[in-house]
């Protein structure tokens, strides 16, 4: 089975729209197992490990991250935030067999409460055709003023 | 004009032991007096030596409400100057940091400085001939401040030209600083990397209360803490399979109070302390191979066993900085008004160790301090609510009575309970007292 330009670029879409929704069950199954959601801090960065980066997290992290969102005592989710992004079409820069990579420049819009703020961001994304479904590898997400000082942000950009 | 304004004395009335009042958090004109006296007389941190290597390089911070530079000058050392034009006021360096070569040339109208300040050359300079400009204070360049020390490659400084020596202002919880660097086998830190920035709509004071409160991670944690826990056991792993970093890291903020208890905390005089006295969170990292090894050859075992069993906690150096020594993290807690802090979290590669140690370093700094931690999320969260509380009028003290049972000596070193919020009031006591430290030269001045 092979994957059309058009359905990898629906993907990216559809994955966006998982994470305004709030459907993170669907989201978290779209993650191969050895992958990791990187958000670095500084602009240009090169290595994830050995200076800050805002998130690298593997997928521990990121059911943590998505479980703690419903927990009782999740303070600083009480109300709870939400998000909302547009995305300008992705660029599918490689199609290799089973593998995709792709560039998508997208505005991030999250809130709660009486604030606001909106993220710039470019999120690279590295697929695989996986069992005839597309999965994400990798996952890198530049925000255009990383070196800010930023208030809280609680979902995923 | 306030209750405040032109009265140090009457802001540090606001600590009385037992509780303090709430306008030392929420009223302007008492964060106008802290920027005055507390951090123009204490000794406050800058950067660190490695983000100005090179002759030239320049790092630009600021000391409370003061914008200054680090800069590298061409004798080697390092001078702290306030960043203004001494001709209009013009900041002479925008950016962060970068190299200015041999000298300062402010952009506005190309006054030259050298990188220790002294002014160098003015455009058309014929144009001040018999002006007198000689006997001004612009004439003398970009101004200095009072006193820089660069201790081990920590670069601190104080404003007053006046005032306390370094070493009684910090006294012996400098060994906090030592065993961080002593963590290098070659005695150096590097700074790795640009620090997370992150703003909170809080006051300064509240973030560093916090370094040293117990009572908190297993209450605002545990959605975090709890919940990795709770994940991992889902797991089932088989007890020999490696951990997810994240219960390493985040997990242990779930730890009972008995831990928390038992940990203990220790004061210095000054408002410095530390948590961690015989264990801390950092504990039981684990072993990163061939670091050891490394320790052993520049110190002997005995001395590379002593400095690695040392697992102090969270050190608060007194006005704004907290260091983790185990792990290489300093985070600066940066005043910008009364109710607005931006928190700055650098972390360090110890020279010439393993790389894994870094790694872990950065992790921590990432899991637990940047905007997206899910940790950070929830303190932030009980700051700002404290910030919006303390409007309520029907209570006006904050309590800070924690195992305090009767008049406290803080002129001296003490190690009590985990659990006592001593470090608190003992931040408090250094704050009245630095608050008034030039009301003497003042007085004598009116």
């Amino acid at each position: 089975m092979s994957v059309t330009r058009e359905q990898v670029i629906d993907f990216i879409y559809d994955e966006a729209r998982m994470l305004d929704e709030g459907r993170y069950t669907e989201w978290l199954a779209l993650w191969l197992p050895d992958g990791h959601y990187w958000m670095p801090l500084d602009y240009q960065q090169t290595d994830p490990l050995n200076v800050t980066s805002l998130m690298y997290e593997d997928l521990f992290m990121l059911k943590l991250r998505v479980e703690r969102l419903n927990g009782a005592r999740t303070f600083s989710q009480k109300p709870k935030s939400r998000c909302h992004h547009v995305l300008q079409r992705p660029f599918v820069d490689e199609m290799n067999g089973d593998s995709f990579a792709t560039t998508t420049f997208m505005h991030y819009v999250e809130t709660r409460l009486d604030e606001q703020q909106l993220l710039a961001l470019t999120a690279k994304h590295d697929l695989a055709l996986v069992d005839g479904s597309l999965r994400i590898a990798n996952k890198r997400v530049d925000i255009v003023n990383c070196d800010a000082a930023f208030r809280n942000i609680q979902l995923l950009p | 004009m306030g209750k405040y304004s032109g009265n140090p004395a009457a802001a540090a009335a606001l600590f009385e032991g037992h509780q303090v009042h709430r306008d030392v958090y929420i009223d302007p004109e008492v964060f106008r007096l802290e920027m005055k006296h507390v951090f123009a007389n204490a000794w406050v941190f800058v950067g660190h030596a490695s983000q100005t290597p090179q002759k030239g390089d320049y790092f630009a911070t600021s000391i409370g409400d003061q914008p200054v530079i680090q800069v590298r000058h061409s004798t080697g050392d390092i001078h702290v100057l306030y960043n203004r034009c001494p001709h209009k006021g013009t900041k002479i360096v925008i950016d962060r940091q970068g190299n200015t070569g041999k000298f300062f040339r402010c952009p506005y109208h190309a006054w030259s400085f050298k990188t220790d300040g002294c002014l160098l050359a003015i455009p058309l300079k014929k144009g001040y001939a018999d002006t007198g400009l000689d006997q001004t204070e612009s004439a003398r360049g970009m101004k200095a401040v009072g006193e820089v020390r660069n201790y081990r490659g920590f670069i601190f400084a104080r404003l007053a030209e006046e005032g306390i020596s370094f070493e009684d202002f910090f006294g012996d919880s400098l060994s906090s600083l030592d065993n961080m660097v002593d963590r290098s086998p070659a005695g150096r830190l590097e700074v790795a990397g640009p620090p997370l920035r992150y703003m909170h709509h809080c006051n300064w004071k509240m973030l560093v209360e916090n370094q040293t409160d117990t009572c908190h991670p297993m209450v605002a944690h545990e959605s975090s803490a709890g919940t990795a826990v709770k994940l991992y056991e889902e797991l089932n792993l088989p007890e020999d399979a490696p951990k997810p970093p994240a219960m390493e890291i985040i997990a242990p903020f779930m730890s009972p109070y008995e831990f928390f208890e038992n940990m203990g905390i220790r004061t210095w005089p000054n408002g410095h302390g530390h948590t961690g006295v015989n264990h801390s969170i950092h504990s039981n990292y684990s072993q990163i191979p061939g670091y050891f090894e490394k320790m052993v050859e520049t110190y002997g075992e005995e001395k590379a066993k002593a400095i690695l069993n040392e697992n102090r906690h969270n050190t608060v150096y007194f006005p704004n900085i907290m260091i983790k020594g185990p792990i290489q993290q300093l985070r600066i807690f940066i005043p910008l008004a009364a109710n607005k802090t931006l928190v700055e979290s650098y972390i360090y590669r110890l020279v010439d160790a393993p790389d894994e140690l870094t790694a872990r370093t950065a992790m921590y700094n990432r899991m637990i301090n940047a905007p997206t931690s899910i940790v950070g999320h929830d303190d932030l969260e009980m700051y700002e609510r404290a910030q919006e509380g303390l409007e309520a009028d029907g209570l006006e003290w904050v309590n800070i009575q924690r195992l305090r049972t009767g008049e406290e000596d803080f002129s001296e070193e003490v190690v009590e309970n985990g659990t006592t919020e001593r470090q608190m009031r003992n931040q408090f006591d250094a704050w009245a007292r630095f608050m008034t430290w030039d009301a003497p030269a003042r007085e004598a001045a009116e």
